[in-house]
């Protein structure tokens, strides 16, 4: 059985799989952009929202920064859970398909 | 604040002995590596045979700059906050690499990221295009490396500007002429556990003295300096700027050549992603301990003294060292800043050294047509002759205000390398004609829109006002790059490329090459 390239392209499992990447990506792109520029309009449109004490010590923007790094890790955490176990289950259930197991 | 005098700029017997250390145990593994770097795959990868955590220690390494480590601690021992905006920009680029760009990258290039955008398209034109982009980049990271390396050392062991630049240059050209992508990798690994864990030290020893709660020692901050150091400052005062430099350093991290290799040293796309995962856990760990380095220096160093030394507070993380570990503790810190200043340098030399060989040597000048050995060889003569050139190049800018460099390297990246790559990944109809034209058109905004910003034509030109009013150019330099790309594809496209679009997909996605004959 032999199946070419725009075969495998036009097949429905390879179109749901290239669907659900490009969902996930989009999603967690979106995400990261948001949170990003989010913190940076506010911080040039509205910095007395995170100058803002909570207690002596600590302002608004202090725990607002520190979320956006631990957001930035935790997204790419989610990539990875994410393609390890459904991403690559399906990948491997296409090559199965084509006779090229791994 | 008692008056403190520190030792900083003089011989320090403890950081030459650290550093013998270093370079005996780097010079060791380049040896070792050496014997294994035969083969271009050797010498450009390290023949695949790097794992995915140890690739994200490496990717780390590379990432995190002495610059950065030094710099961004004393922008916060200065300006507070605002060093932890600055952070933030640098992180948020990396999931980035991971949504978009790592995967695509293992599957289809093998040794540069100019082997994905010419993947389908004509070779030689892209891969010109493409060796402008990455060698600018390349060049304009490194001056600003060197720059920042000789004044570094010369403030932190008294060492003479130009000695510092040659025995840096020396040192990282004997790594990688040698010992290639495998001794680059560990110099690079080694490097970040020094660096993280020096940092960690430190980082415990400041917190030791405020009942190990970061709030106290912010709180000593603002009973100092007031509660303006807890806030945001003037690094983002207009939003278009903060807009575009904030474009830059997202778009241009997945754009950086010696960051975009790295990808190509592991086995397989699993393993470069665990890669990023990695990798953006230790440098978003790394950017939180140099925010209480800063916040450590400016409560237990004082502001006062930090500026005394050195106007920019690039000494503020040395100086916390020595205040709270004495000199010993300084050598150790200082030791390890001229290790990342090494290790930095060979990546990127490395990295302009493929493109030189592998994108424009092989496949513009043989067309494809190398020898193993031929190849190899043309890698060793770029990275020596590229090698020199840093040491020129950090030479002739002595004295010079090279700081813009760093920015403007990222926004060559994010207009010139990352449009061309995203979109031969995932546009069916990019054509050849169009990839030139939106590398060509990234790569000449962001130069010369930078030329007339206030980051050159102002601060450095010394013009009363600015014609463009954006500090980095990227968020217009990008926008022309994709529309120079879309508008390009549509002028002239490539029935070629589009046909084997479909080969390429599967090969994007399912790791595997339909070229070889399928199954029975």
């Amino acid at each position: 059985m032999k199946r070419d390239a725009q075969t495998i392209i036009a097949s429905p499992e390879f179109k749901a799989l290239v669907a659900r990447k490009g969902l996930v990506s989009a999603v967690l792109t979106v995400v990261m952009l948001g949170a990003y520029f989010g913190f940076i309009l506010v911080l040039a449109f509205g910095k007395e929202l995170l100058s803002n004490l909570i207690t002596d010590g600590l302002s608004v923007g202090i725990p607002i920064g520190l979320a956006i790094i631990l957001l930035a890790w935790a997204l790419t955490g989610i990539y990875v859970y994410w393609a390890n176990n459904a991403y690559d289950n399906a990948v491997n259930e296409i090559r199965k398909g084509l006779g090229r197991s791994e | 604040m008692d008056q403190f005098t520190t030792t900083i700029g003089q011989p320090n017997l403890t950081s030459i002995l650290f550093f013998i250390v270093f370079i005996s145990v780097t010079i060791g593994i380049t040896y070792f590596a050496a014997k294994r770097t035969k083969t271009t795959a050797e010498f450009y990868t390290a023949g695949g045979g790097i794992s995915g955590f140890q690739n994200g220690l490496a990717l780390a390494g590379d990432y995190m700059s002495a610059a950065s480590f030094l710099g961004i601690a004393g922008l916060v021992s200065l300006k507070g906050y605002d060093g932890l905006i600055y952070s933030i920009g640098f992180l948020v680029g990396w999931p980035l690499i991971m949504f978009l760009i790592a995967e695509p990258l293992r599957n289809l290039g093998k040794y540069t990221f100019a082997d994905v955008v010419a993947y389908r398209l004509s070779q030689k034109p892209i891969r010109i295009a493409a060796s402008v982009g990455s060698l600018m980049t390349v060049c304009f990271y490194l001056i600003a490396q060197m720059v920042g390396s000789g004044s570094l050392i010369k403030m932190m062991f008294g060492l003479p500007y130009e000695v510092a630049i040659v025995f840096v240059g020396a040192v990282m050209i004997g790594y990688v002429l040698f010992g290639g992508m495998l001794a680059t990798t560990w110099v690079q690994i080694i490097k970040a556990v020094l660096l993280l864990g020096g940092a960690t030290v430190l980082v415990i020893m400041v917190l030791s003295k405020f009942g190990m709660n970061p709030v106290n020692l912010f709180a000593a901050a603002q009973a100092k300096y007031g509660a303006k150091v807890l806030a945001p400052g003037g690094l983002v005062s207009n939003p278009w700027d903060a807009m575009s430099l904030g474009l830059a350093l997202m778009f241009g991290t997945a754009g950086l050549p010696h960051i975009l290799m790295r990808f190509y040293t592991v086995p397989d796309a699993k393993a470069a992603r665990k890669s990023v995962f990695v990798a953006t856990g230790f440098i978003a760990f790394f950017y939180i301990l140099t925010f209480i380095i800063g916040f450590g220096a400016m409560v237990l160093v004082g502001q006062d003294v930090i500026t005394g030394i050195d106007k920019g507070g690039n000494m503020a993380a040395l100086l916390l060292a020595e205040v709270t570990g004495g000199t010993m503790f300084l050598g150790f810190i200082a030791a390890v800043a001229f290790a990342t200043i090494l290790a930095v340098v060979a990546g990127l030399t490395l990295a302009g050294a493929t493109t030189l060989s592998h994108d424009l040597y092989v496949n513009v000048f043989r067309g494809g047509r190398a020898a193993e050995q031929e190849e190899v060889r043309v890698a060793k003569i770029a990275t020596l002759g590229l090698g020199v050139l840093a040491v020129a190049l950090g030479l002739a800018f002595k004295g010079q205000n090279v700081a813009f460099m760093v920015g403007l390297a990222f926004a060559i990246a994010a207009s010139a390398n990352f449009p061309a790559l995203l979109l031969s990944i995932t546009w069916r109809r990019f054509s050849t004609f169009g990839a030139v034209c939106s590398i060509v058109t990234g790569t000449t905004l962001a130069v010369a829109l930078i030329i007339i910003s206030p980051t050159v034509w102002v601060d450095i030109l010394k013009n009363p006002t600015a014609i463009f009013p954006l500090k980095n150019p990227a968020l217009i330099s990008i926008a022309g790059s994709f529309l120079a790309g879309y508008i390009g594809s549509l002028i002239k496209g490539d029935e070629t490329a589009e046909a084997r679009y479909a080969e390429q997909k599967v090969r994007n996605y399912l790791g595997i090459s339909v070229e070889k004959p399928l199954g029975e």
